[in-house]
């Protein structure tokens, strides 16, 4: 192994999780906590993939359905559903979010070399919420870009139907 | 003086509440000079006046800012010429005590800054006062000879000769020279440990070092002598008041002590209160220019308000008192839980749990008493804001040559002290406004049929959960017309928009939209009635314009009344729990289905002892997938709300419980909710959303007319 700085190694490292069937990863240094899924809170008028709000040691955090979100059949919520807390930032704030999940999967040292770029491939979900691919023993990892998960500006509106429709 | 650590932070701390004391006393004077120049000449005022400069030259003094007591003497000077009625009160003597008043004003932002004040206008007020005194030097006199008697070796000299000459000597010179100063007399006090002699010191030394300094006097202290059979000859037993005649300051003589310090009580103390170091230094006076210190004037006013010190709070004596009973009630509280764990062997559950539910009663109770009287802390009247502006219109319409008075009422309403410190500017920007826009010039007033004598017209006072503060002034109005040109010119709007007048009149707080046709200095100057409105809606408050044509402009600023804690009611709707701010309830009633009308098919109204009130189905608004919208509403649960002076009924599915509840803001990780106030965290853990009833019922109002997409974007 060549002799990368603990930043630059801090940064290759991933959580990644299971979602209907395939393995996503996000930024280790990202991630908050992971914990089991709670009853949430519905805000009112707000897009189907913002499943509410839970009380998170005394924070009011949004709990955000990634399945929905990226336009996947809908999972069941049971008592193993998992909520991955990360951090997102956009415009210079940082806010904290829970992600639904299907379950934790591992957390993996990809190196720079082993990330790719995403030409159209044929994935499941929108390249905006992609970052890159990483490769981990001939096994694909699709690379979360979760600062581009939610649309601030929009995310108190509730969806266009046809926009719910298409996936 | 300061010999330690900790009585230098002391002193730092006595130095802030100087400040804080200094810029209450300037109010003080400065209210009292505009009652004087509105024709209130009472000796009283005049009085009250003297004693604010008084104690500000006073405490200057003592924390050695002669530049500050300096001015302020020959200000307390002229004043006492008032006083004893040598002097009349005319307009320009209080235009005079006014401009004093900012310099004073400017010197103590110095103090507390550290930065410079512009010296160069401190100069051309003080001749002017000095002026007023007749020019005699001999009314001055006494400044100048408290200052050199009290100016030390290291002060600064131009800073201290300049001022305190006046005009007889010219600026920045530095004839004054420290050498010719007559010393000043020190009190020493010194007295050394039993150890003292043991560890090495020589008194004598001391005294020597100290006798090259000036004119040393020694008297010894003999209290401290034991009975001779009990006297040991290495063991020190004296103590020396002396007496230093010199022109060193405190740093200098302290240098003497150096070596003792840590063997002996030594304190030092100036005869007069007098500075150990010169005032913040000011730039020698550039030559005054009578144009540039008027154009200073207006950014000074701005700077004002921005600037006080957010870090502290004054807090009545009272308010702590009660503070502390309640933490004492709650330790008692505790100890009381205590005793009830300890002695359960041998009890009864039901005996048991019958204390610990007295226990915990008792502590609910202590603990939303204790709660309330934090927040009450928190709570100032709203006079601290407002009583900048009788200055303010004072200065501007005499620039703007109208006259304008202004009518202050309901300054004892209080808010929460962050939501106070931000409604200065708004308000700052709305007066001013109403006095460069609003109200005419004396001419066209009277062409009009006016009063010459314009009026802005400043109140607040509670209305339902919130303060609403007012600001109208009787002048043109808005004119309608012209903000639509401007606004379709802006591309604001449509040219064949149908727009009602206060639809037009909304248009002004649009971000780039400034009618002005001149660009004054007074207003117009890019920042619109948009920086307005987001200000306000920032601290959660909305602002809305009402104006008549020829008869005045009101705009009305709705507050909450804190922005941390809320009275609410918990209500039910579609299986989620809401909280409704308690003091927009007006009344809950039990629907009635014969006095229910459907107006146009849509518009749901209730027929409430003669009064029609619209119906809002609560399932409607929170809309949530899923949510089946109610039919029949009889027999349901209505809750009776007040919005902007407007009742609307809320059908809910459930009434609970009341509870006062911690705002949290639903911004800090997600977005503004539309008809959402934020979210609170109830007993159980759970989160709830807190509903606005304000835009709640504007957002119905929006969507009702067909406007689906205005349920999202009424925030914007």
């Amino acid at each position: 192994m060549s002799q990368p700085t603990t930043q630059a190694r801090e940064l290759s490292q991933y959580l990644t999780f299971i979602l209907d069937g395939e393995e996503y990863g996000v930024p280790i240094l990202k991630v908050n906590g992971i914990q089991g899924f709670e009853r949430t809170t519905p805000i009112p008028n707000a897009p189907a993939y913002v499943m509410g709000i839970i009380n998170l040691r005394g924070e009011v955090v949004p709990i955000i359905n990634l399945r929905k979100r990226f336009g996947l059949q809908e999972g069941t919520l049971d008592a193993h559903t998992v909520v991955i807390v990360v951090r997102v930032e956009q415009a210079d704030k940082t806010r904290t979010v829970g992600l639904v999940v299907d379950a934790v999967a591992d957390v993996y040292d990809i190196k720079d070399e082993n990330l790719h770029s995403t030409p159209d491939f044929g994935g499941k979900i929108s390249d905006t919420f992609v970052r890159g691919l990483g490769m981990i023993n001939e096994k694909l990892v699709i690379l979360l870009e979760i600062d581009h998960l939610i649309d601030w500006k929009r995310v108190a509106e509730p969806e266009p139907e046809a926009a719910t429709a298409a996936a | 003086m300061h010999n330690s650590t900790s009585g230098h932070s002391q002193l730092e701390e006595i130095r802030h509440i100087f400040i804080s004391e200094c810029n209450d006393g300037l109010d003080l004077i400065e209210q009292g000079l505009l009652e004087l120049e509105r024709g209130n000449n009472t000796l009283a005022i005049v009085n009250d006046i003297f004693r604010g400069a008084h104690s500000i030259k006073g405490g200057a003094a003592t924390f050695g800012y002669t530049n500050v007591a300096e001015f302020t003497h020959v200000l307390e000077t002229l004043l006492d010429r008032v006083r004893t009625e040598e002097l009349g009160v005319t307009p320009p003597l209080v235009q005079v005590f006014l401009e004093a008043v900012d310099v004073l004003r400017a010197m103590v932002q110095a103090m507390e800054s550290g930065e410079d004040y512009d010296d160069a206008q401190a100069q051309t007020v003080q001749a002017a006062l000095i002026g007023w005194l007749g020019g005699e030097q001999d009314a001055v006199a006494p400044a100048v000879a408290m200052t050199s008697a009290t100016s030390t070796t290291h002060a600064d000299p131009t800073a201290v000769s300049a001022m305190a000459s006046g005009q007889r000597e010219a600026k920045g010179e530095d004839s004054l020279a420290p050498q010719t100063a007559p010393g000043i007399l020190w009190d020493i006090h010194f007295k050394p440990a039993p150890d003292f002699l043991r560890n090495g010191n020589q008194p004598q030394h001391i005294f020597r070092a100290l006798a090259e300094l000036g004119t040393l006097t020694l008297q010894p202290l003999l209290d401290g002598l034991p009975d001779f059979s009990a006297f040991e000859p290495e063991t020190m037993y004296l103590a020396w008041s002396l007496t230093l005649d010199t022109q060193a300051d405190a740093a200098r003589i302290r240098e003497v002590f150096d070596w003792v310090e840590l063997d002996a009580e030594i304190d030092i103390t100036p005869r007069q209160p007098l500075p150990e170091k010169a005032a913040a230094p000011s730039h020698a006076p550039p030559p005054a220019q009578e144009a540039a210190v008027a154009e200073q004037h207006a950014p000074r006013l701005e700077r004002r308000g921005g600037k006080k010190d957010a870090g502290s709070i004054r807090v009545d004596i009272e308010k702590i008192d009660v503070l502390l009973n309640l933490v004492g009630e709650l330790v008692i509280n505790q100890a009381m839980l205590n005793q009830v764990t300890r002695n359960r062997s041998g009890r009864h559950g039901k005996e048991l749990a019958g204390e610990l539910e007295q226990g915990l009663l008792l502590l609910e109770r202590t603990t939303r008493e204790l709660q309330e009287a934090v927040m009450e802390i928190r709570m100032l009247p709203l006079s601290v804001t407002f009583s900048r502006f009788p200055r303010l219109v004072h200065d501007l319409s005499a620039r703007l040559n109208k006259q304008v008075e202004l009518k202050i009422t309901g300054e004892q309403t209080e808010l929460d002290k962050t939501v106070l410190e931000r409604i200065g500017d708004p308000l700052l920007h709305l007066i001013r406004n109403a006095l460069d826009h609003g109200i005419e010039s004396m001419e066209q007033r009277q062409a009009g049929g006016k009063p010459a004598t314009g009026e802005i017209h400043l109140g607040a006072s509670h209305e339902g959960g919130s303060v609403v503060i007012r600001v109208s002034d009787d002048g043109a109005g808005l004119n309608t017309e012209r903000i639509f040109q401007k606004a379709l010119e802006k591309g604001l709007v449509e040219a064949d928009a149908k727009l009602s007048d206060s639809q037009i009149h909304d248009l002004i707080f649009r971000p780039g939209f400034s009618t002005a046709d001149v660009v004054t200095d007074v207003s117009g100057r890019g920042v619109g009635m948009d920086v307005v409105r987001s200000n306000i809606e920032e601290i959660g408050g909305r602002v809305q314009v009402h104006s008549e044509r020829g008869k005045g402009s009101t705009f009305r600023i709705t507050l909450p009344l804190t922005l941390a804690i809320l009275d609410g009611q918990l209500i039910r709707v579609a299986g989620e729990v809401y909280v409704l701010p308690l003091l927009s309830i007006v009344e809950t009633v039990q629907v009635n289905a014969a006095l229910i009308n459907v107006i146009s098919g849509r518009e749901v109204v209730y027929r409430l002892r003669g009064k029609a009130v619209p119906v809002v189905d609560m399932r409607e608004v929170c809309r949530i997938a899923g949510n089946a919208v109610l039919e029949d509403y009889s027999g349901k649960q209505m809750i009776i709300v007040e919005s902007e002076r407007r009742h609307v009924g809320l059908i809910v599915d459930e009434l609970l419980d009341q509870h006062q509840v911690v705002i949290k803001s639903l911004e800090t990780n997600f977005v503004k909710v539309p008809g959402m106030l934020g979210a609170t965290i109830l007993g159980d853990g759970t989160v709830s959303l807190i509903l606005d009833v304000t835009t709640l019922a504007q957002t119905l109002h929006r969507a009702r007319r067909g406007d689906d997409h205005a349920v999202a974007t009424i925030t914007h």
